[in-house]
């Protein structure tokens, strides 16, 4: 039973990443990014490379984020900027595109990815210290950076913040860039697991969603411990009860969590 | 062999014919049966395959088929018709299949389809063959429902999941008549059918299935299910999973110190790239099944160097050493042992050859199996060899 809720702990830190990239581009502009696993997949291949090219693991890590900033900016300059309305179709086009393109660069072999914790139940505390390392760099960056004040400006009110001088697209592009940071890490945390592949992180990205919306995509908390929950009821589904429940915990996790902490869906910006 | 042409006529008169159906006028036994995309010196073929999308490394098969047709052209033919072969992609999407197998058919005019690949394309263009009366032969999937008579246009090729179970089931009784199996399989009916098989294979013996988990196709990982199956202490693990999940399981299983059981790897696991991707260390002495020569453990077997000298001359893309390669030559010689076999020149002629194929023999398959069909036999290869994998990869058992 305890090793099966450290088994459901490493899955959920991943989804949790996933979750808190998703709340962050839909905080700071206001579109649940659709694209946000795929972008997490490409920094893992893009990691990947860098060690088979005999980068050790944890200077492949640091490159690997700052090229996932950068991809993660870039795609919002080229992409959701001029789309207004449009924006969220477009995420779901670049997700089609990035897979595609993830498909001809990589083909769909399995690749081995090292893993740089120990095996065993006691391995997932390493994913779950990378969670909590990036969730507590994300709060100080957002809470008490020149950078952050102007996020959390554009985030409250766009139009004024404009008004007021702030460049609210390069913000939004930081939004974008931090968030994919968050992503990669769980792309990067899920690989040595799973094998790189192209399709990796669709489901992942399923339960990412439904722990992002628990929080009404705005609620970075409600996001990890949505993703860290579904991660353990899937888990404990899996072995305690019929196998094919697992597939709604997702779903369950969902409607429960915006019941115990009041609002949730009802909080979803439009 | 006569209520089949029946079946067949009657099915043609049900469908629409459309102005430029070709059909046969001699023999007179033959006549009315029809035969596009077949003349004496030529016959077009069209296969579906995956290039592109998440199973687009079974595109090597199409290569492996290729490089057969090449080769046998190279040669005069197959019966001296030179085989045209028009490869299409479904991306492993089944609407894709259909769309695709429509254009072959309609537009190309293809004679017969040979090869959709894996079992969800496949049901899906079997509707269509057998309403238009279009030979699906050979297909490339285990599973045990390509023999059923209700579908007289299609047929597999390869051993079923069920009779790889029974083989795996032979193997326990005969080396560890008391062992205890913990299986890890795939929700779906690839799993079902590879479990329910093995299950009564071993039922009343001493082997008994003591675990057993499943995952799902969208699962993110098999982490848990390893680890509750690791709490069975089983002496045997059935691995019962398609690729990627099979490598997961096999990781999981060299990870772990505690518990060691015989790994069984189900053939569709059995890829190149899952066996690169994992590297020797973690596959030492686990057992899959086979039917064909392995490219690289035969590599100085005669058939197996046609086979690697006319990849590297028609497919220079192709790998040589690729098993999925290898499938796919192997079954494209069973093809041609049909092709000319027909004794009337017409897609009723190529499927009654097909079910009636008497112990062919094809240089690339293991010693001792043949491809055999025949009347309540729809199966062509029934028989499958153990293997262990060891230094020098898969060995024989």
């Amino acid at each position: 039973m305890i090793g099966q809720v450290f088994h459901g702990l490493g899955t959920g830190a991943v989804y949790a990443a996933l979750a808190l990239a998703l709340v962050l581009v839909h905080r700071f502009t206001g579109v649940v990014n659709f694209a946000q696993g795929e972008l997490a997949m490409v920094s893992a291949y893009v990691a990947w490379q860098l060690v088979d090219a005999g980068l050790s693991y944890w200077l492949a890590l640091p490159l690997t984020m700052a090229a996932a900033f950068a991809a993660g900016a870039l795609a919002q300059r080229l992409v959701t900027r001029r789309a207004a309305d449009a924006a969220l179709i477009m995420t779901i086009g670049l997700y089609v595109l990035v897979h595609a393109l993830a498909d001809q660069i990589w083909t769909s072999a399995l690749r081995a990815f090292p893993n740089p914790f120990p095996a065993g139940p006691l391995g997932v505390a390493g994913p779950l210290a990378v969670v909590g390392a990036v969730l507590a760099l994300l709060y100080l960056v957002i809470r008490h950076s020149g950078a952050g004040l102007t996020l959390r400006a554009v985030a409250a009110d766009p139009r004024a913040a404009r008004l007021s001088g702030v460049r609210v697209g390069r913000v939004h592009a930081l939004g974008w860039g931090l968030a994919a940071v968050a992503g990669a890490v769980s792309g990067v945390l899920v690989a040595p697991v799973v094998f790189l592949e192209p399709g990796m992180m669709g489901g992942a990205l399923v339960a990412a969603l439904a722990a992002a919306a628990a929080g009404g995509f705005a609620d970075p908390v409600t996001a990890v411990a949505g993703g860290l929950l579904i991660g353990v009821a899937e888990t404990l589904a899996g072995t305690y009860l019929w196998a094919d429940l697992r597939v709604l915990v997702p779903l369950a996790v969902l409607l429960a969590l915006p019941v115990v902490r009041g609002g949730g869906l009802a909080r979803v910006r439009t | 062999m006569r209520r089949l042409v029946l079946v067949a006529l009657l099915l043609v008169s049900a469908c629409r014919l459309t102005s430029a159906e070709v059909t046969v006028s001699s023999p007179a036994e033959c006549a009315g049966q029809r035969a596009d995309g077949l003349t004496p010196g030529k016959v077009l073929v069209g296969g579906v395959y995956p290039l592109s999308g998440p199973a687009s490394a079974y595109a090597a098969v199409a290569q492996g088929v290729s490089a057969y047709f090449a080769w046998a052209n190279a040669r005069g033919g197959v019966a001296g018709r030179q085989v045209e072969f028009l490869v299409r992609d479904d991306g492993y999407q089944p609407a894709r299949a259909v769309e695709e197998a429509r254009r072959l058919v309609d537009s190309d005019r293809v004679f017969a389809l040979f090869q959709t690949l894996g079992t969800p394309s496949t049901a899906a263009v079997r509707a269509y063959a057998n309403q238009r009366g279009v030979p699906q032969l050979f297909v490339a999937s285990g599973a045990s429902e390509w023999g059923d008579a209700a579908y007289p246009w299609t047929i597999g090729f390869q051993p079923t999941y069920a009779a790889e179970a029974r083989v795996y089931a032979r193997h326990l009784l005969e080396t560890r008549p008391h062992a205890t199996v913990a299986v890890l399989y795939q929700n779906d009916d690839f799993g079902h059918e590879l479990l329910t098989a093995f299950e009564e294979a071993v039922a009343g013996t001493g082997v008994q299935v003591v675990a057993r988990r499943s995952y799902e196709v969208m699962d993110a990982d098999v982490q848990a299910q390893m680890a509750s199956l690791a709490e069975s202490k089983a002496g045997v693990f059935l691995n019962v999973g398609t690729p990627k999940f099979a490598a997961q399981a096999l990781a999981a299983d060299a990870a772990m110190t505690t518990w060691n059981p015989l790994h069984l790897l189900n053939g569709v696991a059995n890829t190149p790239s899952l066996i690169a991707a994992l590297g020797p260390s973690a596959l030492r002495g686990v057992l899959t099944t086979g039917f064909y020569k392995d490219p690289v453990t035969w590599e100085t077997d005669p058939a197996v160097r046609t086979f690697a000298d006319a990849v590297r001359r028609h497919v220079p893309g192709a790998d040589p050493s690729s098993s999925q390669v290898m499938f796919g030559w192997t079954s494209a010689a069973a093809f041609a042992a049909a092709l000319e076999r027909m004794e009337c020149p017409s897609r009723e002629g190529l499927m009654a050859a097909a079910r009636d194929l008497r112990d062919v023999e094809i240089g690339t398959l293991l010693p001792g199996i043949t491809v055999s069909t025949g009347p309540g036999d729809p199966y062509p290869v029934e028989d499958l060899r153990v293997f262990r994998f060891g230094d020098s990869g898969w060995e024989a058992v």
